[in-house]
């Protein structure tokens, strides 16, 4: 596979829309990059992202139904698509494999 | 909770104007969804202040680029496109009608445009210089004997001092100057003949001369001159010239003060290679300050005052030479001329600076040469709307179709204008193109120095000006016929076209014809009244004769020595002096009588010294009597007469004794008295034929010829067995070695006589180009109306052909109707040719009659050139295979 067509950050926000699916959109994505990485992420790096990832195909979006806080305005929820979620595999078997071929007294210790 | 309080407005409104609208209710909910978040987990200052990052995050070309409209807007932009792209594909479908059409209208742009480059030369004369609004020239009005008013440049010295010392108030400066005249120059070894003017200190100030070396106050050392650029160089090459000697002629010595640009094409003073200083030449003059009213040789010019205008100092000074001459001894006849002084503007100079004042040539020139201009071009707009016009038919169902499609009116108008601009933009180009590779030949053919003014910004406004009045009337009748279509009948095919566009198109060509055949007329005139002028016997033999002018004193008294030794050479067969060129007289007067009775010469005689071998030299040829002989002493109070003054006394006497032959007089006596020579009675030896001196185109000037010892030109008949290359170098030689001082310069009297007709000639030229030009343009026109009828009756002539019609008559049948438009137009023309060109000869007094088969022959010339071109076409169509016309489909 193209590793080139993710980045890094494109992945982190592949794999949370399918964490918060299907109430995935940029706010809620957002926040739980928040919470699990401490540090501040933008709305709209998110966005952004998520355009990207809409782009290539391994997303699809709608618009959802508006809320008060948002002054009325709806939002727009993204799925990943079947495409999207072969590349997650894809990735995820890559860094499986390499994983698993680490030996385990050079696994790096920190903290 | 409390409600929401709102995140900053402005960075609200901010984010609204930047995000692309598609985007903005998706970006905006986010972002105060987001705040409403920050602000419940960590308060309202801490949301305030991360609200702005976050809104930087969307400055990012991914949300500000708007999305593409599905349905674009069109703008005025896309159906011009379209119009052009349209107007493109008509133009390479028929491209031999769009080369005739381009091509045409280019050719008649171009002459517009060199017409109008000549125009603003001849308007722009003199502009040069800065004051050109202020200076004048002093002129002497006044009605000459034989009643027509004249406009004389020369003056009598005394007027220029009365101006000076009575009117200086109105004048920044009065300047006194000679006439141009030919001089030598002398610097070190390198001596050169040029024309140049003696005039007072003020000049180079008053007409602003640009100078390279020096300043305007060059002229005030009265041992000074002011050389030209070109006559520096000349004269001493690279080196400075500043304060170097020259000598002028042999005895004037002066340094030089100031280098000039020279003076441009159109300037008066365009041939003025330098400039010395008035006093200069009266200092070896001084007859010049004793001068009376009575001798007229210099010019002056003024410059006014500022805030006086000319007329009001015409007003002043239009009586001071009649108030002086108006109780003189012997002035009565000055006195009834009404002599009155006044200025001349000098931007009238040019146009309105003829010696008689009513003659009008030279604006005439302007104006018809414009004319010519205009008409050649509305000829190209004619050519353009007709073959714009013949082709509507074939436009005829798009129009419908776009009318049917909901094109508005003004929309086909537009569409038609687009088209016509474009082939006028093409066209414009073409001619631009054009004049660039004919502007040399055409200078060379008017005598101008025109220059295409490529970097002028009023140039390109004028051409940009150009194409919109072009584009304009030659698409306006397309525009406007065109799409006055009903589509209804268009597209069912009903359309009638025929009567209705024809006759509009028949005028046109009508209007075509009538231009061109008026100006082969008059080419044919022009060319003819030259012929007749060229061909008048001009009284003596001009063929191997040299003219050699005395430029100095240093000729005096060297008559025999230089006759001997040029004979000697072996190449010369005989040499005369005399006071005037064969091409001119010099010397006039009258106070002629008969047995006391006065003959009066109506605009003065001609009485000019000649040396014994005058005769044999120049080849008169005698009506009666003899010529002078050295044998006879008694001839120096002789006279020989032309045939012109023979005329004029038996003219006086015939009340007397009835008609005199020439014959008749050898032998009579004639007294001789004006007024600045004593009186003497001189014998008629011969009678000789009338010399064309003065204008080919007038009457001859009586004239006397008498020895005295009062010359200024040298004549020298060449051996004629001898060609002029191989007798000049030794002519040359025996002139250096006797006067060294003066350098060799000689004129073929034939080269001089043929100057005569150069303006004629000049003339006839532009005619003949411009005739060419216009029967070239309505041909082009003509060739494109006649293969399109052709084309237009295919079927027809299929049908006639299949019924037994010959090809002879199908011939006749496509000719017929364009021949009988030329006679139309050969019948309007030529009472017009007619009229123009016998008021055009009226002012030669020598000319040629405007004989009937003069316009026969253009008539015919045009009738066949129409033939000509229409054949080719009908030709080509009657010859075609009806199997293959009827097919057609």
């Amino acid at each position: 596979m193209r590793r080139s067509d993710l980045g890094e950050f494109e992945e982190v926000v592949l794999l949370a829309v399918a964490v918060l699916s299907p109430k995935a959109y940029s706010v809620v994505i957002a926040e739980e990059l928040e919470r699990e990485t401490g540090q501040t992420v933008s709305t709209g790096a998110v966005h952004a992202a998520l355009q990207r990832l809409e782009q290539k195909g391994y997303l699809r979006s709608e618009l959802g139904e508006a809320t008060p806080e948002r002054g009325g305005r709806r939002k727009r929820l993204f799925t990943v698509t079947a495409l999207g979620g072969r590349v997650l595999n894809d990735v995820r078997s890559v860094r499986n494999r390499l994983w698993e071929r680490i030996v385990p007294q050079t696994i790096l210790k920190w903290s | 909770m409390k409600p929401n309080p709102s995140p900053p407005r402005w960075l609200d409104k901010l984010l609204n104007w930047l995000v692309a609208p598609h985007l903005r209710e998706e970006v905006l909910g986010d972002i105060h969804e987001r705040y409403t978040l920050r602000m419940q987990r960590l308060g309202e200052r801490r949301a305030r202040q991360t609200y702005w990052r976050e809104v930087l995050a969307y400055v990012r070309p991914r949300f500000i680029r708007r999305k593409p409209n599905q349905y674009p807007n069109p703008s005025h932009t896309d159906m011009l496109r379209n119009y052009l792209k349209i107007a493109w594909r008509n133009l390479t479908k028929n491209k031999a009608f769009s080369t005739i059409n381009i091509g045409g209208l280019a050719v008649g742009m171009a002459v517009a445009m060199l017409i109008g480059l000549w125009i603003h030369d001849e308007l722009s004369f003199n502009n040069y210089h800065q004051n050109y609004g202020r200076i004048a020239q002093v002129r002497e009005r006044g009605i000459r004997e034989d009643g027509r008013r004249y406009s004389n440049t020369s003056l009598p010295y005394p007027l220029a001092t009365e101006l000076k010392t009575s009117y200086q108030r109105f004048f920044k400066h009065i300047l006194i100057a000679n006439d141009p005249e030919e001089h030598i120059l002398t610097a070190d070894q390198t001596k050169l003949t040029e024309t140049g003017r003696f005039i007072e200190a003020g000049a180079p100030e008053m007409l602003t001369l640009t100078m390279l070396k020096g300043t305007w106050a060059g002229l005030q050392d009265p041992h000074s001159i002011l050389l030209s650029a070109s006559t520096a160089q000349a004269l001493f090459g690279n080196a400075d010239p500043m304060g170097k000697h020259v000598k002028i002629n042999t005895d004037m010595d002066a340094r030089v003060t100031g280098v000039y640009e020279d003076f441009p094409h159109n300037t008066e003073f365009n041939g003025i290679k330098f400039l010395a200083p008035f006093v200069l030449w009266t200092s070896v003059n001084p007859w010049v300050k004793e001068q009376q009213w009575n001798n007229w040789f210099l010019s002056v010019y003024v410059q006014l005052q500022p805030g006086i205008d000319f007329d009001q100092v015409s007003a002043l000074i239009k009586d001071i030479e009649l108030n002086k001459i108006r109780n003189l001894e012997g002035a009565q006849k000055q006195v009834a001329s009404q002599p009155q002084i006044a200025l001349l503007p000098m931007s009238r100079w040019h146009l309105y600076g003829n010696y008689y004042e009513d003659d009008k040539g030279p604006v005439q020139m302007v104006w018809l040469i414009g004319l010519i201009g205009a008409f050649v071009l509305l000829l190209a707009c004619i050519n353009f709307m007709n073959l714009s016009t013949a082709r509507s038919m074939k436009r005829a169902k798009e129009v419908g179709i776009r009318k049917a499609v909901g094109s508005l009116r003004g929309q086909l108008v537009g569409q038609f204008f687009s088209e016509s601009f474009l082939v006028v933009g093409l066209a414009f180009v073409a001619s631009v193109l054009l004049i660039h590779f004919s502007l040399p030949w055409f200078n060379d053919i008017a005598a101008k120095q025109l220059t295409f003014r490529w970097t002028n910004l009023y140039f390109w406004l004028a051409g940009l000006g150009f194409i919109l009045l072009t584009g304009f009337v030659a698409g306006s009748y397309p525009a406007f016929y065109l799409s006055s279509f009903q589509p209804v009948k268009v597209l069912k095919g009903t359309l009638n076209s025929g009567r209705l566009v024809a006759t509009p198109r028949k005028l046109l060509i009508v209007l075509q014809f009538t231009v061109s055949v008026t100006l082969i007329t008059g080419t044919l005139i022009v060319y003819r009244q030259i012929q007749h002028a060229k061909n008048r016997p001009i009284g003596y033999d001009k063929a191997g004769l040299l003219l050699v002018k005395q430029k100095t004193a240093d000729f005096k008294g060297k008559h025999e020595l230089l006759r001997s030794e040029l004979k000697n050479t072996g190449v010369v067969f005989d040499m005369a002096e005399s006071r005037s060129s064969t091409t001119g007289i010099t010397m006039w007067n009258g106070g002629f009588s008969r047995r006391g009775t006065g003959i009066t010469c109506p605009n003065g005689c001609g009485t000019l010294p000649v040396s014994t071998e005058y005769g044999q030299t120049v080849g008169w040829q005698f009506v009666a009597g003899r010529d002078f002989n050295r044998a006879y002493s008694s001839d120096s109070a002789g006279f020989i007469i032309n045939e012109s003054f023979a005329k004029l006394l038996s003219l006086n006497n015939r009340t007397r004794t009835g008609k005199e032959t020439a014959a008749s007089l050898v032998g009579e006596t004639v007294t001789w008295s004006p007024g600045s020579r004593e009186a003497r009675t001189y014998t008629i030896l011969g009678v000789v034929n009338d010399m064309v001196a003065l204008s080919p185109y007038e009457s001859a000037i009586p004239t006397v010829f008498f020895l005295e010892d009062n010359y200024n030109w040298i004549n020298i008949k060449l051996n004629p067995q001898v060609s002029a290359a191989e007798a000049l170098p030794k002519i040359e030689a025996v002139f250096k070695r006797l006067i060294p001082t003066v350098p060799f310069d000689y004129k073929f009297a034939d080269q001089e006589y043929g100057a005569k007709f150069a303006a004629e000639e000049r003339i006839g030229k532009l005619a003949s180009v411009f005739a060419f030009l216009a029967i070239l343009i309505s041909c082009l026109g003509l060739f494109g109306l006649a293969s399109f009828m052709a084309e237009q009756r295919t079927k027809e002539i299929g049908i006639r052909k299949v019924l037994g019609a010959s090809v002879l008559n199908l011939w006749g049948l496509l000719s017929k109707d364009f021949v009988v438009l030329v006679l139309i137009a050969f019948l309007l023309a030529t009472p017009l040719a007619y009229y123009a060109m016998s008021d055009w000869l009226q002012k030669y007094e020598y000319r040629t009659e405007l004989s009937w088969w003069i316009f026969a022959a253009s008539g015919a010339g045009a009738l066949l050139i129409t033939l000509l071109t229409v054949s080719f076409q009908s030709i080509r169509a009657a010859l075609m295979n009806p199997v293959k016309s009827l097919r057609t489909e």
